[in-house]
């Protein structure tokens, strides 16, 4: 299959989000917004992250099997993270120490 | 078995000379020798490990080596074999040379990248073998925190760096055996004409790929705390203990399955080529592989139902894992099935096969014990889980590994071995297991617990079974060793199908040429399809 050339004007148009999303990081992180500190930084983080990898790594111009591979990665991600806090938000449910 | 006549045709082995060539090759199939050489050196060396330990065990007090000593080789002996030994065993060395043979392709998609998995390899092994020389480390092979991050006084990162290295290994082989699997197929084979070594084999590879990089990150966390104080396991600092134990066995319970699946490519292969007849359920075999490997990842909570886990996790993960008996029964009915009126040889290959199914299926079933939660409490770290896994590893992926290097020998070295001797010591390993270890099923029930080098004086019998039989243990993978160096020079010459099999693998010459194949073949039947191999032999 055919690379698919990305033009410099994208490649730029995302960088200058990246940059935008950096400030916002920075502008958030100066500001105490209770228990949404945490989200509003991983979403910010998610929305960087998504960028690169569509755009600067191509997934957005790639095969379905590329992208399966992807989506996969972040799939086990989730994963792990899910049966975790399974652990972690039951405990002390019980309320015996240890339980 | 077909005997074979002098016939000199340029091969692998012979294509070229010189250490140069061994170390620059690209070949896949010396780089499954250069493994083959790597692991059997750390099989060995996790041996003389477990030979002290048996040894310290034979008298209930600690006379032999300090309780510190044993520490040390009960890590060292766990650390080498899983992750020097084990993982890469079948992958590394039977995956890599057989893969590309059985897909009718020149090489691996990316055979630059296959050598550099052995040189990281390599690397990472000599970081561990750096760490033993100076010191060793004390943690046992799980690395758990807080002992190693804040009291053990051991190289502990050092011997996690190594550990660290060999994992970019390990994912590099699993890509390129997965895009190989994608990208290279030889013309007409198909998803399901593949054999269901490819099949295991590939759903390794998802593993691979997929749960390494945890247990990277994982080692990478605990040297972050033992060397930079930052807070994520030890409460002190803001961090939970437990936190390890969910990421550490994320990977290492899926690993489990790293070493057994492609042990179950190979006994498929091994059973249905003994019986002369395609295995049966062939779709179900290959789907349990993926199957495995998907369930294998839900699991991981059933080693820490004492840990600390929350009860409610604990129930969740032992309903899991329950599910994962599932695929793996349906590979062992199967196997069975294919028995069933099959027109069955008792060659050594088929010998370790049996001794596989045994084994494996004692060794699944006592899983099943072990993930319900009030048997697991009773008996957590004793001699039971010792058992239970050393079934799975030594008796399930470890007689695989020797079915499969026997049956596939005279096509790597394009010598026959002595079957006699190949006989005797398949009988001798599968004696030699059960007394090593049958005897640890009844003492850890007992409340034996492992990791202790001095016990009450009620356990020295079962000790004493247990190092007799490590003893013959011993003997019976020395006597392959032995022999399999023997053949090189002295035994008779290999044809190139000598078990009358079916795969791609055996229509070429053994050993084969440099690129595999004179022609790249064109696949017309479904795997195991034996009336073709008739009408060969006759034609």
């Amino acid at each position: 299959m055919a690379e698919h050339i990305v033009t410099k004007k994208q490649y730029a148009y995302v960088f200058v989000i990246l940059l935008v999303l950096t400030l916002g990081t920075t502008v958030a992180g100066n500001m105490d917004l209770g228990p949404f500190n945490v989200v509003v930084a991983l979403v910010i983080a998610v929305i960087k992250a998504s960028l690169v990898v569509l755009f600067f790594m191509h997934v957005y111009w790639s095969t379905k099997l590329t992208r399966l591979v992807a989506v996969s990665g972040i799939a086990w991600l989730g994963l792990l993270l899910w049966l975790t806090l399974t652990d972690m938000i039951s405990r002390g449910w019980l309320g015996v120490p240890g339980k | 078995m077909i005997t074979a006549t002098v016939e000199a045709r340029d091969n692998y082995l012979t294509h070229e000379y010189g250490v140069k060539s061994w170390l620059l090759t690209k070949d896949h199939k010396r780089i499954a020798l250069l493994y083959l050489a790597s692991i059997t050196f750390f099989f060995f060396l996790g041996g003389i490990f477990a030979t002290i330990i048996r040894l310290e065990l034979l008298t209930p007090p600690g006379d032999l080596v300090s309780s510190q000593t044993y520490n040390k080789l009960f890590s060292l002996h766990g650390i080498i074999m899983v992750f020097l030994f084990l993982i890469p065993s079948i992958p590394a060395t039977l995956g890599n040379f057989l893969v590309p043979m059985m897909l009718g392709c020149k090489d691996l998609a990316f055979p630059k990248l296959n050598l550099l998995s052995w040189y990281i390899f390599v690397v990472g092994g000599l970081f561990v073998l750096y760490a033993m020389l100076i010191g060793g480390v004390d943690t046992g092979w799980t690395f758990y925190v807080p002992l190693s991050t804040s009291y053990a006084n051991t190289y502990v990162i050092l011997t996690a760096v190594g550990v660290f290295i060999t994992g970019f290994s390990s994912i590099l082989t699993g890509l390129n055996f997965i895009v190989t699997v994608h990208r290279m197929r030889a013309p007409g084979l198909t998803w399901f004409r593949l054999p269901l070594f490819i099949w295991s084999t590939y759903a390794t590879s998802v593993i691979q790929v997929l749960g390494t990089p945890v247990i990277a990150v994982t080692l990478l966390l605990v040297a972050l705390e033992r060397g930079f104080h930052l807070g994520i396991f030890d409460p002190a600092l803001g961090g939970d203990p437990v936190l390890f134990q969910h990421l550490f066995w994320f990977y290492s319970h899926p690993a489990v399955y790293i070493m057994v699946l492609p042990a179950m490519g190979v006994v498929s292969e091994l059973v249905s080529t003994y019986s002369r007849k395609k295995v049966f359920g062939y779709k179900f075999v290959a789907f349990a592989s993926v199957a495995i490997a998907i369930l294998g990842f839900l699991v991981w909570g059933h080693h820490m139902f004492v840990a600390g886990q929350s009860v409610y996790a604990s129930m969740v993960f032992s309903m899991l894992s329950y599910l994962v008996a599932v695929p793996s029964a349906i590979k062992v009915f199967n196997w069975t099935a294919t028995l069933y009126k099959g027109s069955i040889s008792y060659d050594t290959p088929m010998l370790y096969a049996f001794g596989f199914i045994g084994l494996f299926t004692m060794g699944g079933l006592t899983g099943t014990f072990l993930a319900s939660l009030g048997f697991d409490v009773h008996v957590t770290d004793t001699y039971f889980v010792v058992a239970h896994f050393h079934y799975i590893m030594v008796g399930g992926t470890m007689m695989a590994y020797l079915g499969g290097l026997h049956y596939w020998w005279p096509k790597i070295s394009g010598r026959m071995y002595p079957e006699g001797w190949a006989k005797l010591s398949a009988l001798v390993v599968f004696l030699g297991f059960n007394l090593t270890f049958f005897p640890q099923f009844i003492m850890g029930y007992l409340g034996m617990p492992r990791r202790y080098h001095a016990y009450p004086e009620e356990f020295q019998v079962y000790h004493v079974l247990s190092t007799a039989g490590a003893s013959v243990l011993a003997v019976g993978y020395l006597i392959p060793a032995m022999y399999f160096i023997w053949s090189l020079r002295y035994g008779p010459i290999a044809p190139d199908n000598p078990w009358r099999a079916t795969g791609l693998e055996w229509q070429t010459s053994s050993p084969p040429p440099p690129d595999n194949f004179e022609i790249t073949p064109v696949v017309t039947h479904e795997a195991y399809d034996y009336s073709v191999v008739e009408e060969m032999t006759v034609g």
